[in-house]
């Protein structure tokens, strides 16, 4: 408009739109490798409900706000509620996919670590969200 | 001129007015009234979350119902009112118009904000500012909820009915001296607003009606036990609220354009540019809205699709953020409180796209999704650069409205408050999300790292509430005592920097 030169901005908007590239493509690929699920996981049913996450392993067993898992091993979370939406969370291994009443989502991890966990719901969910907690134990059988 | 209050006059000449300043001062003292309020709420939040137990607030429903209704108020009632506010007074002027198109509608569309500002603080809803159905259908409390949704039904209107007023104004009623591609960059920043609002909002106004007859259980759109997709509330509503992140931002940036040249007594750096810039977003904001529900189990396609979108509108904000860089480079800027704001709003404002960004990348959002980290990024746009921009142009409106001058020292004063303020409370918010906190929490566990970010937290928002009550005592003190402003150049700037080029000179 006046009669200024404009390449500053030019270049400007230039390194902007290189960088925003340059992370939309690395985060594109990470995506595409985390969300491969391997072979051999094994499959825990998460189930959230006002307040509380109940837990099924593929042998039966089930579980109340505690969920035992095996270092080193792959699983495989089907991930559904009961009433409203909840997010189930397992913050230390990004672990992050909302329960959604009628609808299965599915999310893999593999614990790298012996010991304990936090478990929390991240979706607002009503009076005890606050406290729908859980605890993640990785145990180390030495496999 | 024109903008004047100094001939005193009783208050219901003011209030059944239908001139556009008489509004326009309406909207602006009902805005400021819930930001107010709005904000003392979020103080009554951050001395609950002091530290972990319970502080002050006895149970955690009462918790949800503040944060919600702290959310609801300094969007829907503060943001948004201040914006008409600023538009009432001045897109008239900058068009040459002698009032807006339709003045009774105008005083209709303010008149819509107090009932449901009342239904939304009777009702005091606990379902978060977004209202995601299942809860809302089959868990949240009634008549509090269906209050809140009546309450946001009337807003929607009201904004709707604004906005058609603000592009009839522009579009039809500008002088035909004064094409569009020469209008001041604050009435551009009204027309690219309003005409997102015409297209985004009907589509929330349509979830709330369904939302609604879900409630009463006469449909069951959003409710998995009638056959219906929770997740299809969550699409409409972004589909809304996503652009309505570019209707809050770009009156404030409109207000930063009239603040930095007048400040920096220098024309704008490219005009050009900030047309450019409001036009890209006005178009690809609408490409982005699932960015918010990326964990809801989307696909791997879908996610890459709106993380395009996403990414896509960053360069336009950029290309603002150099304009007002550049219109103040090799200026004689005379720092005052208005220019001081906006500094601040656009340090701020940068912080909070980068921050964006890293929300945008598939990967990262699981880390911050749904945690502090969210809830920092989006108030580094919400206070850091809209309420910035906002609070900066009250003050720079202040001599023109009153008459008087404010306060310097106060206002600056009540400047580095917030701005020292806001960088604690945001900045580790983002910390504390990458900690693992999830949002709208009401106690949380005595994790060392939560506990000290929630002082540092808490103790940020206290100093912005201190600079938010000097604020206040200025605005009153001075609108009543001030010393009495030189209408031809309050700031000292040398008249010909004052208002919109396009306009007639104050001085006549
Ligand atoms: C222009 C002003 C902006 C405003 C007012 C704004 C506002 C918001 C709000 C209110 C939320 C949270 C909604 C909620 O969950 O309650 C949010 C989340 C988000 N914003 Fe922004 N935003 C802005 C710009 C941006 C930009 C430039 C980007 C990307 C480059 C961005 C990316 C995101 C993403 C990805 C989320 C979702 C985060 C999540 O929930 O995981 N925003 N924003
Ligand atoms: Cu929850
Ligand atoms: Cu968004």
């Amino acid at each position: 408009m006046s009669g200024h030169s404009t390449w500053p901005e030019w270049v400007y908007v230039g390194v902007v739109i290189a960088l925003l590239c340059y992370v939309g493509a690395e985060a594109w690929n990470i995506e595409r490798i985390v969300e491969h699920v391997p072979e051999d996981a094994e499959i825990i049913k998460v189930t959230g409900q006002q307040w509380l996450w109940t837990f099924e392993h593929e042998d039966g067993t089930k579980e109340i706000g505690e969920l035992h898992v095996e270092k080193g091993k792959a699983y495989k979370f089907e991930i559904t509620s009961k009433d409203v939406i909840h997010s189930f969370n397992i913050h230390d291994y990004v672990v992050l996919l909302d329960a959604v009443p009628g609808k299965i989502n599915t999310v893999w991890f593999s614990p790298t670590e012996a010991g304990e966990f936090d478990i929390q719901c991240r979706e607002y969910c009503g009076l005890i969200h606050y406290n729908m907690r859980g605890t993640l134990i990785v145990e180390d059988n030495g496999a | 001129m024109v903008l004047e209050l100094q001939k005193p006059r009783p208050i219901w000449q003011i209030m059944f007015s239908t001139h556009h300043t008489d509004v326009g001062l309406l909207y602006l003292i009902t805005s400021l009234a819930f930001m107010f309020m709005g904000g003392a709420l979020a103080l009554l939040l951050r001395v609950e979350l002091f530290s972990p137990g319970v502080q002050l607030i006895a149970d955690s429903m009462t918790y949800n119902r503040i944060f919600t209704v702290h959310g609801t108020t300094l969007i829907f009632l503060f943001i948004l009112p201040s914006a008409s506010a600023f538009g009432n007074y001045l897109v008239p002027i900058m068009v040459r118009f002698k009032d807006m198109a339709y003045p009774k509608l105008n005083a209709v569309a303010f008149w819509m904000i107090p009932p449901a500002g009342a239904l939304i603080w009777l009702g005091f809803a606990d379902f978060t500012w977004y209202a995601y159905p299942t809860y809302s259908v089959v868990s949240a409390p009634g008549p509090a909820a269906d209050m809140w949704i009546f309450g946001l039904k009337i807003l929607g209107v009201s904004s709707i009915l604004g906005s058609i007023n603000f592009v009839v104004t522009i579009m039809k009623c500008k002088h035909p001296d004064l094409p569009l591609s020469k209008m001041p960059l604050l009435a551009w920043a009204y027309l690219t607003s309003s005409l997102i609002t015409l297209v985004a909002v009907p589509t929330f106004a349509a979830a709330l009606l369904m939302l609604l007859t879900d409630r009463l259980g006469a449909s069951g759109f959003f409710n998995p036990a009638m056959g219906g997709d929770p997740i299809a509330y969550q699409h409409l509503f972004w589909f809304t609220f996503h652009p309505e992140v570019y209707i809050l931002v770009i009156p404030a940036i409109g207000f930063m354009y009239e603040i930095f040249p007048r400040f920096s007594r220098k024309p704008i750096f490219s005009h050009g540019s900030g047309v450019a810039a409001f036009t890209l977003l006005t178009i690809v904001g609408f490409a982005s809205w699932a960015h918010h529900m990326y964990a809801t189990g989307m696909s791997f396609t879908e996610k890459t699709v709106f993380m395009v979108g996403t990414l896509a509108a960053v360069p336009a904000s950029a290309m603002h953020t150099f304009n007002f860089l550049a219109t103040m480079w090799g200026g004689r800027i005379k720092f005052a409180t208005p220019i001081m704001w906006a500094v601040g709003g656009i340090a701020l404002f940068f912080s909070a796209g980068a921050g964006g960004v890293v929300n945008s990348a598939m990967p990262l959002d699981f880390i911050t999704h749904d945690s502090y980290w969210v809830v920092g990024h989006f108030h580094l746009f919400v206070m850091g650069t809209i309420l910035f921009g906002t609070v900066g142009f009250v003050y720079y409106f202040f001599p023109y409205v009153t008459g008087r001058m404010y306060s310097e020292v106060l206002g600056k004063v009540h400047f580095i408050l917030s701005f020292v303020g806001t960088v604690l409370v945001f900045f580790t918010q983002h910390i504390l999300g990458l900690f693992g906190m999830p949002r709208r929490i009401y106690d949380y566990p005595a994790i060392p790292e939560w506990v000290q970010m929630n002082i540092i937290i808490s103790i940020g928002a206290f100093i912005i509430g201190i600079g938010m009550a000097i604020f206040l005592w200025n605005l009153i003190w001075s609108s009543a005592k001030g010393k009495p402003a030189d209408m031809d150049d309050p700031f000292g700037l040398g008249g010909k920097y004052y208002f919109p080029y396009q306009a007639k000179n104050p001085s006549h």
